[in-house]
């Protein structure tokens, strides 16, 4: 591997000089994606002998792939992996060649891991996307082909293997090939690179394959170890969050952070956001020294030649490329957590340096990761993916996420958990005017469905009390209003939130077109028993003192109202004692002034299930039933 | 115009610093664990790089089982004077009087008491949120997989099948009292990195690294140095002077030597790129039990 001419300090210092590559590969255990790697490590020398002694020993006691090698074994690093045969998470692997270094992530295909490919794809250069030349491409090759284009991964290998399986048939590439540009065509994805392999037999992995002469292309390793990636970087938008400030003397105040984007120069003028304060770069500070200019990713220490009172989570950029500044921004947004989205949390968002509270305003749509078919979703679930509109507490800065992932991306936290429940892909802002209206008709739609943005145990919580309604009845004059005021008054000392209804109060408004026949009465009653419904779940105690004569209509006002927030009382006491409370009326009947008088020409109907109150003065049995 | 593009060294020193600063600034109580060998070293001139011109805002914590290598004590002691480092160094007292060691009561019960209970200890002892380890993926399969952020219940604990999600540069910090997140700045790191960082930034290490005519005695298929007296006499007595070097660096008696000639750091690379072992084989306590590491994770140990 070591050219005979060079000695080892020539190079080493070669060797210092090579560049970093990242990439992502999705496939299934089908797809022999771990064959692939292991392949690609073994076949580029990296392995050590004794992992391999390791693996042989292993591979005689759990391998899958009878007297050959197992590379799959060599990757699949977790006691749990090995016991069910399959990769359940993200593993690194890293590999060198005398041109780069390679970081792979190497991640599941199955649908219910798209979160571990959306986690291994985030910082990859590059994705190569396993098929198997059999099968051709399949929904589980647009899901991760989706996903890579989220994910903004600009460089894409289609590596359809196992070629020798299908003798090696350039038809069965150009078919697949096809099939594949052809629905890449919808997403963005500027470049890619369809390659027939076979891992297992090492065809066109690093050397180029004698069994595909119709294949001009590059092998797997040529084509990583000359792909040009360094432009996909932001060089043009500095964007400089600061992550720290140093202050290791009063002397010296220096913000420190990584270059997010874009370069910066000794001497230019750069503007922080959001203040706006505008200052010129007296230094740039490193361990090794001062540096005249800095590029994205270094990490560095800026000193301004102003003092400027500036802290962790806001950012340094130059007046002339500015990120939009805002409260509210479209994002794509995916689902990572097991427990489903609650669109009333209040999220922790992590934004560069950054970290405020987060609400989404409204899930616009899912997009179905299989058909790229728009759904329309009032949640969502693990692996869900969709576009949303989100309000944050204090303002971020950010770009575009196709523009700059840097200031792009962000991740929501559960507040209660901890956990990293979401990721997010900055979309742009969200426009002003769409703002009001389209929070305000969210609103309104759930109203419109009887949802209050108040939970009725929120209520519950704030008044101290459950709303219910205490439903009097009696006849005329047996002290049905007595009681129900002395019961408010009592409740109202104990700090309780009541109102009381009675037939003279409503009649005389809400109810004064209806007259005393029992239809007229049954439309009072009904009247009365919603607006007792709707007190009630606003969490106020309602009393009501009916007449209310017979079972039926009181059995309808308790379905109105609810069977748990209604309890009857009934004032026991017949007609004559009534009679003595109130003559003027009942003699108003005897001088047949008035009718359909309740225990008189009208029924009255005892119930057979309610609080008997034979004392009207003694309020406490009542008290005591309010629940 | 120039060609901004960074050497993988200078991009994996930057993700480093990026990680090490955003510890510092969000967590309340960071320690970052040394164990003076080369990774921690790296580890170690990382975050100075990360404060510079400034002092590092967190201390230094060595779990010393007390079984070290003298030559690491020694170095350790003379690194943190020289750079101004903040040490704290925590043993597990009780075990180490009633006198467990590897040689009376065996590797597993060994690493358990002494370098797994002194450093949970140490870390529930300071309350210390986070704490930096100078662990690598490459080096061993369950660290593969392990997040850069790793977070720990309040028993220390790794949970392998629950791990947050971790995307771009965004690191969750957040935990609840009592809970942690051990942090590993080099995860991307490969140990040919490593010592090109070494011999790039010319940073110190112990001299066990390289190769120098020591005395050594062959237990179980390693090669185990006499550094002290607490050694067996029977097997002193078998020792003889080989040149060898340490490519990893832990407890003496369960450190083992390889015979080499490598007395630099480019012969030490050569040696390394045609080697025909890897590093963690010269750790006897991998090969307690199959995936042993990674029931040592789960248990605390890093």
């Amino acid at each position: 591997m070591i050219d005979s001419k060079l000695n080892i300090d020539q190079f080493l210092d070669q060797d210092e000089k090579k560049d970093l590559l990242r990439l992502l590969t999705a496939g299934s255990v089908d797809d022999g994606k771990s064959t692939l790697i292991g392949r690609l490590l073994f076949d580029s020398k990296k392995l050590y002998e004794d992992q391999l002694t390791a693996l042989e020993r292993d591979s005689k006691r759990v391998g899958n792939a009878g007297e050959e090698i197992d590379y799959a074994l060599l990757l699949d690093g977790l006691k749990a992996e090995r016991e069910q045969g399959i990769t359940i998470d993200v593993a690194y692997r890293y590999f060198s060649t005398n041109k780069r270094k390679f970081i792979i992530a190497d991640t599941p295909g199955h649908e219910q891991y798209t979160r571990n490919m959306i986690t291994g794809g985030s910082t990859a250069n590059l994705a190569i996307i396993l098929v198997d030349a059999r099968t051709g491409v399949i929904t589980q090759t647009k899901r991760h082909t989706y996903l890579v284009s989220l994910l903004g991964i600009k460089h894409v290998v289609l590596a359809i293997n196992k070629m020798d399986i299908v003798d090696y048939k350039e038809e069965v590439y150009n078919q697949i090939s096809e099939d594949y540009k052809d629905f890449a065509s919808q997403l963005n994805i500027p470049d890619i690179q369809c390659m027939p392999l076979s891992a297992l037999k090492g065809d066109n992995v690093v050397d180029k394959s004698e069994n595909m002469p119709w294949y001009h292309g590059p092998s797997l390793l040529d084509y990583l170890e000359t792909v040009h990636v360094v432009s996909d970087r932001n060089f043009e938008d500095f964007r400089f969050p600061i992550q720290y400030v140093l202050r290791p003397n009063l002397d010296f105040r220096g913000f420190s952070g990584k270059v997010a984007s874009g370069i910066i120069r000794k001497g230019d003028e750069i503007m922080a956001i959001p203040s706006g304060k505008k200052s010129k770069v007296s230094g740039i500070h490193t361990y090794e020294g001062e540096l005249e200019e800095a590029f994205c990713p270094q990490g560095i220490t800026l000193t301004l030649e102003d003092e400027i009172d500036i802290s962790r989570g806001e950012m340094l950029v130059h007046s002339d490329s500015q990120p939009k500044s805002s409260r509210q921004f479209e994002a794509m947004l995916v689902w990572m957590d097991e427990q489903e989205m609650n669109l009333h949390t209040q999220f922790v968002i992590k934004h560069t340096t950054n970290k405020t509270k987060a609400r989404i305003d409204e899930i616009q749509y899912q997009v179905d990761v299989n058909t790229l078919d728009k759904l329309d979703k009032e949640t969502f679930s693990l692996n869900e993916i969709g576009r949303v509109t989100i309000s944050t507490n204090q303002p971020l800065f950010f770009d575009p996420y196709y523009k700059n992932k840097s200031t792009g991306a962000f991740v929501l936290i559960d507040p209660v958990t901890n956990n990293t429940c979401s990721v997010g892909m900055i979309i742009d802002k969200a426009k002003e005017e769409d703002l009001y209206s389209r929070i305000a008709d969210m609103d309104r739609e759930k109203m419109n469905r009887g949802e209050s943005l108040i939970s009725v145990s929120e209520r519950e919580e704030r008044y101290n009390q459950r709303g219910q309604t205490i439903w009097i009845t009696g006849l005329h004059g047996s002290g049905k209003r007595e009681l129900a005021y002395t019961i408010e008054k009592a409740l109202f000392d104990k700090g309780k939130t009541v109102v009381v209804f009675d037939g003279a109060t409503v009649r005389a408004g809400l109810s004064h077109e209806l007259d005393y026949s029992l239809a007229d009465r049954a439309e009072h009653l009904r009247r009365v028993a919603h607006m007792c419904k709707l007190l009630n779940d606003q969490g106020v105690i309602a009393i009501c003192a009916f007449i209310s004569p017979n079972d039926n209509i009181r059995q309808q006002v308790k379905e109105i109202i609810g069977e748990d927030r209604f309890t009857l009382a009934y004032i026991n006491k017949d007609v004559e004692e009534c009679k003595k409370a109130q003559p003027d009326l009942y003699g108003k009947y005897e001088n047949e002034i008035i009718k359909n008088l309740p225990g008189m020409d009208l029924l009255y109907e005892v119930p057979t299930e309610a609080i008997f109150i034979d004392d009207i003065t003694s309020t406490s049995i009542i008290l005591e039933s309010i629940k | 115009m120039r060609n901004y593009r960074l050497s993988h060294l200078k991009e994996l020193e930057a993700e480093a610093i990026h990680i090490i600063r955003e510890v510092a600034a969000e967590f309340e109580n960071p320690v970052m664990l040394y164990s003076i060998g080369k990774d921690s070293s790296v580890m170690v001139r990382l975050a100075e790089k990360a404060f510079a011109p400034g002092k590092v805002p967190f201390p230094l914590m060595h779990i010393d089982s007390k079984w070290k290598f003298k030559e690491m004590i020694k170095f350790r002691d003379q690194y943190v004077k020289d750079h101004n480092w903040d040490l704290i160094v925590n043993s597990n007292q009780k075990a180490f009087e009633e006198g467990v060691g590897p040689f009376s009561h065996g590797s597993k019960i060994h690493t358990d008491l002494m370098k797994t209970q002194a450093l949970l200890e140490g870390l529930s002892k300071y309350k210390f949120d986070a704490a930096f380890g100078g662990a690598r993926r490459d080096e061993e399969k369950s660290r593969a997989k392990e997040r850069i952020f790793s977070f720990r219940d309040k028993y220390h604990q790794w949970d392998p099948k629950n791990q947050r999600p971790e995307l771009w540069d965004i690191y969750n910090t957040n935990v609840h009292k009592g809970e942690s997140i051990r942090v590993f700045p080099l995860s991307n790191w490969t140990e040919l990195d490593i010592w090109q960082y070494i011999r790039l930034e010319q940073i110190p290490i112990v001299p066990l690294y390289f190769a120098k005519e020591r005395p050594v005695v062959e237990v179980e298929g390693n090669l185990i140095m006499v550094d002290d007296e607490r050694m067996p006499k029977e097997l002193v007595e078998k020792a003889e002077m080989r040149m060898v070097r340490f490519r990893t660096l832990g407890c003496y008696p369960l450190t083992g030597a390889v015979e080499s000639e490598a007395d630099t750091i480019e012969k030490i690379v050569e040696e390394m790129m045609t080697a025909t072992q890897s590093e963690r084989t010269t750790r006897v306590i991998d090969f307690d039990q199959e995936a042993s590491m990674e029931q040592k994770k789960r248990e605390g140990y890093f």
